[in-house]
């Protein structure tokens, strides 16, 4: 495939990805009873956009997708999580080659390294970053958004450690070709 | 389409609708960030009173956004009320100085008139950019959005991308609708009745179709998109774009006088805050 | 001499994913104005031709070609997607995803925007081809707003726009209604002549096309050219069925009475087609053939009375609707878009609660009944099988359902092996969902819904986007499904084929009440009807009006009886 080519999917599946996050994140979050944290599907989905199509469209898919959701829902953005959350999508993205999925051959080890990458990631992003960006930007109580950090990470963990990894594993399932396979009586 | 999606768009004639999606893009920004990092409550509460009037010139009718104010008072009323608990003295030790007005600057739940500006504070900054953000929403029609935001500077690639997802948020809504229905009719939970994990389980049968079929769906997009030579030149230009006339220049100055406004207030309070203690 | 414009030379094609020639040594030349039909079954190679056309081949789908082809003196191989694009304009087959604006004038401007055209000169041409494809009224709305056949003109509207020389449609007719589709072909017509077009159709319908005009027919099979010549030559010979593709049925009705087609003229049109003998022959025919009534089945099955239903406070989507659907009975919905299909189906299967009136369902009133637990007794089925395949393998496709009602897993074995066995997949119950044809997957869901042993089955276009051969197997496999287990179907669809050869009763829907209910062939001979429903003639009321036949509906239930027999 060209390059141009590539870059009008880029293009795409920043907006599509984009698309569905804002309808999964109006759809199915599952709230927990912390203000701005619930288990979201979206984050769940965020790895499986980024393996397929690499940190730019995840990251900008999730930062449009974020950004919109919270326009509706909230009237103005809360821009340091929307900015995070981009990061995140971008981190995940940088995975790509690592993951291969498109070979179809996910294996448990590639799988666990992901999740320790994301656990990782997640850390750095909500409980490092945002915070931080909620102390500087909007001058809020350290506990406070300490606190939010850590229950998101956990939350967004444990998102992508079942949703997204499912959804990883059911991918790659799709791309194994057609060759072998036999009718059994 | 921006029925379902935002609050609404309506054709109306004001001259908030007649201003440039452009402008009213970089008037949000700008207003938003001079507001994000000032503390001083006369600025923020002038922004508030400023946007509010613009709102009501702008011919917004308060039953097209009753169910995002709605929202928006739970939000900030629970996010205000967990500042206060997590730290009830943090406006004694942000303005120096102690006011009381329930117990003593000693005990951890007290409360001081410290503290109830920097709620007040608070408060004004859940609150100052929503309507700013709603004019924007409501007097912009979604075609200009992308068209915007090329002009004032995104890159057109990322713009389309904004326009492909205003675009197909209300198939992917749909798609989601049929879904859902259709695993549900099999035996799938995912409304509150089931716990956690049953609507997790739920929640993948429905995304995985959903998935794939938007998977399928970025690939025809893209070649529909080459096939009518998205991508060829540097730039392109957009059948929705609007010119700057008078009203914008105007706009422009306004926005120009209110941040510079901010800034000057950074250096009389020397620092973000505005301090009635002193 | 004129130039071809489009010529193949000795082409072929191998996709990288394939293990063969999807296209092999093509040699077909075009000529400027011409109007083309490549027809063809499915796998047959007639899209991965209208790749190459457009040059979709090699630029996004990577394999390796030999021989030449050359579109207006461009090689396709070396020139770009976007020079390619100048001379051919595409018309994808899913207008939703073609339609890449906000908005209908945005749509059509997208290329002008891309090539940088000024605002005015955009405005300029937009509105110039939104007179010519009646689209002036519709500029402002979104694709969410309009129909098929109005989407498919923007399509034509944006790539018209270019002023490129060739048109190309891949499968047109896909995504329209009866109505909408005949529409569309006269269109084309009409434009081809007026703006001296090239038309390549990418289409398996044959009899529909037609009525576009068109001046050659090329037929693939298995990536090689086995016909190509003009339309009237191969519609003599009877070699269409042969090639998978289904004849059109003025001509397949002629033979039936003995008519020779060689011996007919102007065999392009059931308006047109001309024998002295036809008269005759199609009146004796229908005297001799006999119908045999099947038995009437009188066990009610669904009741609905006197349903009425809007969303919110809107005026009623159903309004005062009764219908009885009896035990065993296969029965076609049809009506316009947005006349109340789905909510119908959304009312019945409990997704929807009607604001009055009853819903029985063996007797028993469904009120009470939650979403899962109508479910267990009707089983609904949607258009695009990749809605509802949420499993990677078949076993655990069809067995998901069954794991929820936490029964034995011998038990789940059992009764999905017995399934499978029933839909011919149980040799493949192992293979990845990925692995299988549109069909297949098609049979997949209806065996992940009949393991959950419903009584009745709502099938939404179960035929969309089928060749001839698929649509004959998918069917045959229901009715037999059917007969086997005693289940009441009720397919909603567009479809006229699969009304008349496979349904015995036709509910028309309009305005969300029940505006005739009858058999398939008398709706489909009721002209006010037509209209209303979005359907169109079939070519065998054409005849029997053309030719003075005594009653039009026995003449279509005759022909159609036949024709089941002959199966």
């Amino acid at each position: 495939m060209s390059n141009k080519n590539r870059s009008v999917q880029t293009v795409v599946a920043t907006g599509i990805g984009a698309a569905i996050i804002f309808v999964l994140m109006k759809f199915i979050a599952i709230p927990t009873g912390i203000s701005n944290t619930q288990v979201n599907v979206a984050e769940g989905f965020l790895p499986l956009l980024a393996a397929i199509y690499g940190p730019v469209a995840a990251g900008l898919a999730m930062f449009i997708g974020h950004a919109l959701n919270d326009f509706v829902t909230y009237g103005s953005p809360w821009w340091t999580w929307v900015i995070v959350d981009g990061l995140v999508g971008v981190a995940f993205g940088l995975f790509k080659r690592q993951l291969d999925i498109q070979s179809g051959k996910i294996s448990v080890s590639k799988l666990v390294l992901f999740n320790v990458y994301q656990v990782v990631v997640n850390f750095v992003g909500w409980v490092l970053l945002a915070p931080t960006g909620d102390i500087l930007i909007y001058h809020e109580p350290a506990g406070k958004v300490y606190v939010q950090g850590l229950a998101t990470w956990l939350l967004n963990s444990i998102s992508v450690a079942v949703i997204g990894t499912v959804l990883l594993v059911l991918y790659a399932k799709t791309r194994t070709k057609r060759g072998s396979l036999k009718k059994e009586k | 389409m921006s029925k379902n999606l935002f609050v609404g768009y309506n054709e109306r004639d004001t001259f908030m609708h007649r201003l440039s999606g452009s402008t009213k893009l970089i008037g949000f920004v700008s207003l938003s960030i001079i507001g994000m990092v000032t503390f001083d409550t006369r600025f923020l509460l002038g922004i508030f009173l400023f946007s509010i009037i613009l709102f009501w010139k702008s011919q917004i009718k308060l039953s097209e956004i009753s169910f995002i104010l709605k929202v928006i008072i739970a939000f900030a009323a629970f996010n205000i009320f967990l500042v206060y608990v997590f730290s009830p003295g943090y406006g004694i030790s942000i303005y120096g100085s102690h006011h009381m007005i329930l117990g003593n600057p000693n005990q951890f739940f007290n409360l001081s008139w410290e503290e109830l500006l920097y709620l007040f504070n608070v408060l004004l900054k859940y609150t100052f950019a929503v309507p700013l953000a709603l004019i924007f929403l409501l007097t912009t029609e979604p075609s200009e959005f992308a068209a915007s935001l090329n002009k004032i500077g995104v890159s057109y690639r990322i713009s389309y991308s904004v326009e492909i997802t205003l675009r197909y948020i209300p198939d992917v809504q749909r798609d989601y609708r049929t879904i859902s229905l259709a695993q549900q009719a099999r035996g799938y939970e995912i409304s509150k009745k089931a716990n956690l994990i049953t609507r997790a389980k739920g929640a993948v049968q429905i995304i995985l179709p959903l998935i794939f079929t938007s998977l399928d769906r970025i690939e025809t997009v893209s070649q529909a998109m080459s096939l009518r030579r998205f991508g060829r030149h540097n730039k392109r230009t957009w059948y929705m774009a609007r010119r700057f006339k008078m009203a914008d220049y105007l706009a422009f100055f306004v926005i120009f006088l209110i941040v510079i406004v901010g800034v000057l207030l950074f250096k009389v309070n020397n620092g973000r805050f505005w301090n009635p203690f002193n | 001499m004129v130039e071809p414009l489009i010529s193949f030379k000795d082409f072929s094609f191998k996709y990288d994913s394939q293990a063969e020639d999807t296209l092999k040594h093509i040699n077909l030349d075009i000529y400027p104005g011409e109007k083309v039909l490549i027809a063809g079954a499915s796998g047959s190679g007639k899209s991965t031709l209208g790749r190459v056309i457009n040059g979709l081949i090699p630029h996004a789908y990577p394999g390796t070609i030999s021989g030449s082809c050359v579109v207006n003196g461009k090689e396709v191989a070396d020139s770009s997607l976007f020079d390619l694009s100048f001379d051919v304009g595409t018309v994808l087959q899913d207008p939703d995803s073609q339609f890449v604006g906000l908005t209908v004038a945005e749509d059509m401007a997208f290329s002008l925007e891309n090539d940088q055209v000024s605002q005015a000169e955009m405005k300029k041409a937009v509105s110039k081809w939104a007179k010519t494809l009646q689209l002036n009224e519709l500029l402002k709305n979104s694709p969410q707003e309009i129909s098929g056949g109005q989407k498919q003109r923007v399509a034509m509207g944006g790539v018209l726009i270019d002023e490129s020389q060739v048109l190309l449609f891949d499968e047109p007719l896909a995504s329209l209604d009866p109505a909408a589709g005949l529409a569309s072909m006269k269109l084309i017509d009409e434009l081809a002549t007026k703006q001296s077009l090239t038309v390549v159709l990418i289409e398996h319908r044959i009899e529909e096309v037609l009525h576009a005009n068109i001046d050659r027919l090329v037929v693939l099979r298995d990536g090689e050219i086995v016909a190509n010549d003009s339309p009237n030559a191969i519609l003599e010979s009877e070699e269409l069925v042969g090639l998978g593709l289904r004849e059109p049925l003025y001509l397949s009705v002629l033979r039936r009475a003995g008519i020779a087609i060689t011996d007919c003229q102007q065999i392009g049109h059931a308006e047109t087609i001309t024998n002295p003998a036809i008269a005759e022959s199609l009146k004796s025919w229908t005297k001799g053939a006999k119908l045999t009534y099947a038995d009437k089945k009188m066990t009610n099955l669904l009741e609905l009375r006197d349903i009425k239903f809007a969303y919110g406070a809107g005026k009623n989507v159903i309004d005062g609707l009764n219908l009885i659907v009896h035990q065993g009975e296969i029965i076609s919905l049809v009506g316009q878009n947005g006349t109340g299909k789905s909510t119908l189906s959304n009312l019945v299967t409990g997704f929807l609660t009607p604001d009055s009136g009853k819903i029985l369902f063996a007797g028993e009133d469904m009120a009470d009944l939650s979403v899962k637990e109508r479910s267990e007794k009707i089983g609904y089925i949607l258009q695009d099988p990749n809605q509802m395949i949420s499993k990677t393998t078949v076993f655990e496709e069809v067995s998901s359902g069954l794991v929820l009602r936490e029964i034995s897993n011998e038990e789940i074995q059992t009764q999905v092996n017995e399934v499978l066995k029933i839909c011919g997949l149980y040799e493949m119950r192992h293979w990845p969902i990925s692995a299988l044809s549109f069909g297949q997957k098609k049979r997949v869901t209806i065996a992940a819904i009949l393991v959950l042993d419903p009584k009745m089955l709502i099938l939404d276009e179960p035929t969309a986007g089928q060749d001839f051969r698929h649509y004959t197997e998918i069917m045959s496999f229901l009715e037999k499904v059917c007969a086997e287990k005693d289940l009441t179907v009720i397919l909603i669809t567009h479809d006229m084929h699969l009304m008349l050869e496979y349904t015995t009763r036709t509910i028309v829907l309009d305005a969300g009440h029940v505006i005739m209910d009858d058999t398939p062939a008398k709706v489909l001979t009721s002209d006010n009807i037509l209209q209303r429903a979005s359907l169109a003639k079939t070519s065998l009321y054409t005849l029997a009006s053309r030719f003075g036949l005594p009653s039009a509906d026995d003449f279509v239930a005759k022909f159609i009886e036949s024709e089941r027999r002959m199966r």
